[in-house]
């Protein structure tokens, strides 16, 4: 099943249970009107959450830099020796 | 005694005279106790690539460092076709010549496949022991986005979607590849969800990148609009 359709089918089984509160009214209906906002709401600072953290916890590796440093020295020496033309570009 | 498997190494180069050369260093460096072979497809690059590697051939060994080369810039997915044609191994690494893939994870790429007997063994930044070093905030930021909007509407099945670094079985990428159609940045996302929608088993290994040091980038200003037509492509057709 295509990725559209199954998120379309997640919205509709949504729908589905918000209709049946409507109809249903076991809690107050202006209540239930406001649902999808709240919805969308909590959608949105999921989002903003998630980015959020993902920013705040972005793995860097300053060390990585350095040592890849060292290797590149290594290697135009290396391949210097060898008759390999280094020259920088 | 057990076949030793032999891994085919595909590098696509425009402009990485420099690059190369480090990078070749580093795979011989790193594998020695593997077979493997390295191909490079090189897109008539204007600065001299092709030469280099013909020095580091003869450096290496001829056979073990293939140049194949195109005659203009073709871009980033037909290289990989190009160069899957004359792979010899089982498997197949698909790396970037810019040093931000560091082939010192190779063999713990090929361990994890050989472990889990696992169809793709895929790099990933944003684990434990992973990492980026060399970005500013707007590319992070930009990065985590994408990634969140990414996670939420596509439900891939991996943490790192638009990471090249990979290894794949030589007849999963064969098969995957010809059922790709986007081009460039979308190109890799694409790879990996159809390989997650076909029901292929894959496993992550943490990677660093580190931004390229020398030379520049190839893709340019419009990825973020590129990258949400990719994202709308493939909500409609995986
Ligand atoms: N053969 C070939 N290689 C390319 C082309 N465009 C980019 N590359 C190579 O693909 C790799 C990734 O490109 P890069 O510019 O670093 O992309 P970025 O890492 O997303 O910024 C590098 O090894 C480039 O040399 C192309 O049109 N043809
Ligand atoms: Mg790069």
């Amino acid at each position: 099943m295509k990725q559209i359709l199954k998120i379309l089918g997640v919205l509709l089984a949504i729908f589905a249970v918000w209709i049946g509160l409507l109809e249903a009214s076991v809690v107050s209906q202006s209540y239930v009107w406001l649902l999808p906002v709240y919805l969308v709401l909590s959608l949105g600072c999921y989002g903003l959450l998630m980015v959020g953290i993902g920013l705040m916890f972005f793995p860097t590796c300053p060390q990585e830099a350095q040592l890849l440093q060292k290797e590149i020295l290594e290697a135009k020496e290396f391949l210097s020796s060898k008759g390999v033309d280094m020259g920088s570009d | 005694m057990e076949k030793k498997n032999k891994y085919s190494i595909i590098i696509p180069t425009y402009n990485e005279r420099l690059n190369i050369a480090i990078v070749i260093y580093l795979i011989f460096k790193y594998l020695r106790e593997f077979d493997f072979e390295i191909i490079i497809v090189d897109d008539g690059s204007p600065d001299g690539t092709q030469d280099i590697i013909q020095q580091l051939r003869q450096v290496y060994g001829e056979e073990r460092i293939l140049l194949r080369a195109r005659p203009k810039k073709l871009g980033l997915g037909t290289a990989y076709c190009h160069g899957l044609r004359y792979a010899s191994g089982d498997f197949v690494v698909i790396m970037d010549a810019d040093l931000s893939h560091h082939p010192k994870y190779l063999p713990s790429f090929i361990r994890k496949q050989i472990e889990t007997g696992a169809s793709i063994v895929t790099g990933t930044r944003y684990v434990k022991n992973g990492g980026v070093h060399g970005w500013n905030l707007l590319r992070k930021l930009t990065s985590r986005g994408a990634n969140v909007l990414a996670q939420t509407l596509l439900w891939p099945g991996v943490s790192d979607l638009t990471g090249s670094f990979r290894l794949y079985k030589k007849s999963v990428l064969e098969d995957i590849i010809s059922s790709v159609v986007s081009k460039g940045y979308v190109f890799q996302m694409e790879m990996i969800v159809r390989a997650t929608r076909k029901g292929y088993h894959i496993e992550e290994v943490p990677i660093t990148f580190v931004d390229r040091v020398f030379g520049s980038s190839k893709l340019g200003g419009s990825e973020i609009v590129e990258y949400l037509k990719g994202l709308i492509y493939l909500l409609l057709t995986t």
